[in-house]
């Protein structure tokens, strides 16, 4: 009920920024997680954050939600200073971590009731909130299992639903959808979707950039406890002066070679997508640098199967930003793109 | 600024209800898990056969029957055993992640570490009540009046929650909960042995002997054992509960200043 009403006045006031991150910076002994990190996420929108494995999107994730508390900087969600205001803030922000954190003794519905008790919600609407979470999560048929009974992604499923409990003004998602089928992951993403149209602001972080660039009206890049880059998926892409140069080798054992042989051309250094079998270079939109690489690799006497200028994906963005190429592995093939740094 | 969604109330009252929130969850962990609290019984029961019908006969207790010497210091050492189940609890809480959940909700701070050792002091009822039905069956029996025997009791259960809270402070340091559980023990084992738990402290040396007579569970065991045999109590029951606060102030302050680092 208080919900309405907020959402009612928050319409009326506009765009406000919902979260306002101001020279946050952590270190964990000599790792400097957060290095003077500046965000700002407006109110009733989805901002995506994006970073490889260790980029410190977890840390920031835990300051914002009161866990961590930031060496240096400030950080204001929904009108509460993360450090000083902590206790009101946690009243009005739904949190669902990287790993799942249900009990697994607890049936679902005992999980969402008692979440629903300790954001001490009357006794008589902890059934309902239950059951509504339940039903948008269909989970309704496990609802009286033990959590531990449950595959990964009910649990994955349950741990989204345990946050939306409260009904919370600002929701901070850790990868939500990791883990989770294609389907079901399309089925969060309108959930999101709906809970923007009512006004929730939601900070996520991803690896997904299909998912970043389908939900996120913002996004920031993460590197090494530094924000890289921010703005919309097309300035981002703008960035890379507008074009790549794609060359897809026949024989995948040219590819180091044809790597070579391109330095020079285009704006940026050249890189290897094994998992596609092809080279890529930042370029300007200009037909020359098509006819410079492909005569370059027919001096080098590299067989190619296609060469072409296109539009750059986010994952080029980041390929030029980071350094790093969208991890290639078998699942890559199933789902969106995953993009991160190989630990291996 | 717009008006809060939820109005904050911070207060005792929702301090209580949070404590009590968790510490129902924390129970029904052990109604859905019977088996952890029949082998939690098994060892204080073969404590007691062991020093009942092997020992007992070799053991000189003056004034009275071995077996009613013996019972309260079983008592108290169950109740400090059970103390473990904190540890293991807490840890395997904080490994899954979902202390990060409970940390990240409005609810009170403490109301994690109150809700486990209040569940857990719910179990150590029926694991003392257990071993008072063990004791009645080899012999032991309360000589007290009314009051001292239940008060002896009383004094079991509140040394028991004391420890839950050493084991809880041991937990949020190491984390892991087979760590937590081998390093709780730690201290308790020179306690309970090097105590006037199973034999009387006479015939220990006289630097062992000093360090029984005033260490906490000794001290314990012997107003446990004065209140139910209808002995004068005398000191041993002030220095218990001097011991109880002491331990207490310590221990939760440890804990909580822990939690909330975690
Ligand atoms: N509690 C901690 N103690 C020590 N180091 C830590 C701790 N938490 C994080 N770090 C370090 O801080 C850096 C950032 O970690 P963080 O978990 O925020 O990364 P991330 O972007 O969430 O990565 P991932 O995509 O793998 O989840 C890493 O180098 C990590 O090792
Ligand atoms: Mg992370």
């Amino acid at each position: 009920m208080y919900a309405k009403d907020a959402i009612g006045e928050r319409c009326a006031i506009g765009t406000t920024d919902e979260i306002t991150v101001e020279g946050i910076g952590k270190r964990f002994g000599s790792t400097i997680a957060l290095d003077d990190v500046h965000l700002t996420v407006p109110r009733g929108t989805v901002f995506g954050l994006l970073g490889p494995n260790g980029a410190g999107k977890t840390t920031l994730v835990r300051i914002l939600t009161t866990l961590l508390r930031p060496d240096h900087g400030r950080a204001v969600v929904a009108g509460y200073d993360v450090v000083h205001d902590a206790a009101q803030l946690r009243s009005v922000i739904g949190l669902a971590g990287q790993y799942a954190a249900v009990d697994e003794t607890l049936t679902g519905r005992e999980n969402l009731k008692l979440v629903a008790r300790l954001y001490h919600l009357p006794r008589r609407e902890w059934g309902p909130r239950a059951e509504a979470v339940l039903e948008r999560f269909s989970l309704t048929d496990a609802a009286d299992r033990p959590v531990r009974t449950y595959s990964g992604g009910m649990r994955r499923r349950l741990d989204l639903g345990a946050s939306l409990v409260g009904r919370p003004r600002v929701l901070i998602l850790d990868e939500p959808t990791t883990g989770l089928d294609p389907r079901t992951r399309m089925e969060l993403w309108v959930y999101v979707e709906d809970l923007v149209r009512d006004g929730v602001t939601v900070l996520l972080t991803t690896q997904y950039l299909e998912e970043a660039e389908r939900l996120a009206a913002r996004m920031a890049v993460l590197d090494q406890g530094k924000v890289i880059a921010e703005g919309t998926a097309n300035e981002l892409k703008d960035r890379l002066g507008g074009a790549v140069l794609e060359v897809a080798v026949a024989d995948p054992k040219d590819l180091e070679r044809a790597r070579e042989l391109l330095v020079g051309v285009g704006s940026g250094a050249p890189s290897i997508d094994p998992a596609r079998n092809t080279v890529s270079v930042a370029a300007h939109q200009d037909a020359q640098v098509v006819l410079d690489a492909a005569a370059r690799l027919l001096q080098g006497e590299v067989p190619l199967q296609d060469i072409a200028l296109r539009r750059p994906s986010l994952d080029d963005v980041f390929l030029a930003l980071t350094g790093n190429r969208t991890a290639v592995e078998p699942a890559a093939a199933q789902g969106p793109k995953r993009w991160g740094r190989r630990s291996s | 600024m717009t008006e809060d969604i939820a109005p904050v109330r911070n207060g005792w009252d929702l301090g209580i209800r949070d404590i009590l929130g968790m510490a129902w969850r924390n129970l029904v962990h052990i109604v859905r898990t019977p088996q952890l609290l029949v082998f939690s019984s098994i060892q204080p029961i073969m404590f007691v056969l062991l020093f009942r019908y092997v020992f007992g006969g070799a053991i000189k207790t003056p004034g009275g029957d071995y077996v009613d010497y013996l019972l309260p210091g079983i008592f108290v050492q169950t109740a400090l055993f059970g103390g473990a189940s904190t540890a293991v609890g807490l840890s395997e809480d904080l490994k899954q992640g979902i202390v990060d959940r409970f940390r990240a909700l409005p609810m009170a701070r403490s109301a994690v570490l109150a809700g486990r050792t209040i569940a857990d002091l719910c179990r150590n009822v029926i694991v003392v009540l257990l071993m008072v039905a063990v004791g009645l069956l080899v012999g032991f029996r309360f000589h007290g009046s009314f009051v001292a025997d239940i008060g002896a009791m009383g004094l079991v259960l509140l040394f028991g929650y004391t420890f839950s809270w050493v084991f809880a402070a041991v937990a949020l340091a190491v984390r892991d909960p087979e760590t937590a559980q081998l390093a709780g023990f730690l201290p308790i084992f020179p306690l309970v042995f090097a105590s006037s738990a199973f034999v009387p402290v006479q015939t220990m040396p006289t630097w062992l002997r000093d360090f029984a007579n005033v260490q906490p569970v000794s001290v314990t065991i012997d107003a446990v054992r004065a209140l139910v045999t209808g002995a004068p109590v005398g000191h041993w029951l002030w220095q218990s509960f001097v011991w109880i606060a002491a331990i207490l102030v310590v221990f939760v302050s440890i804990a909580i200043s822990r939690y909330r680092t975690v």
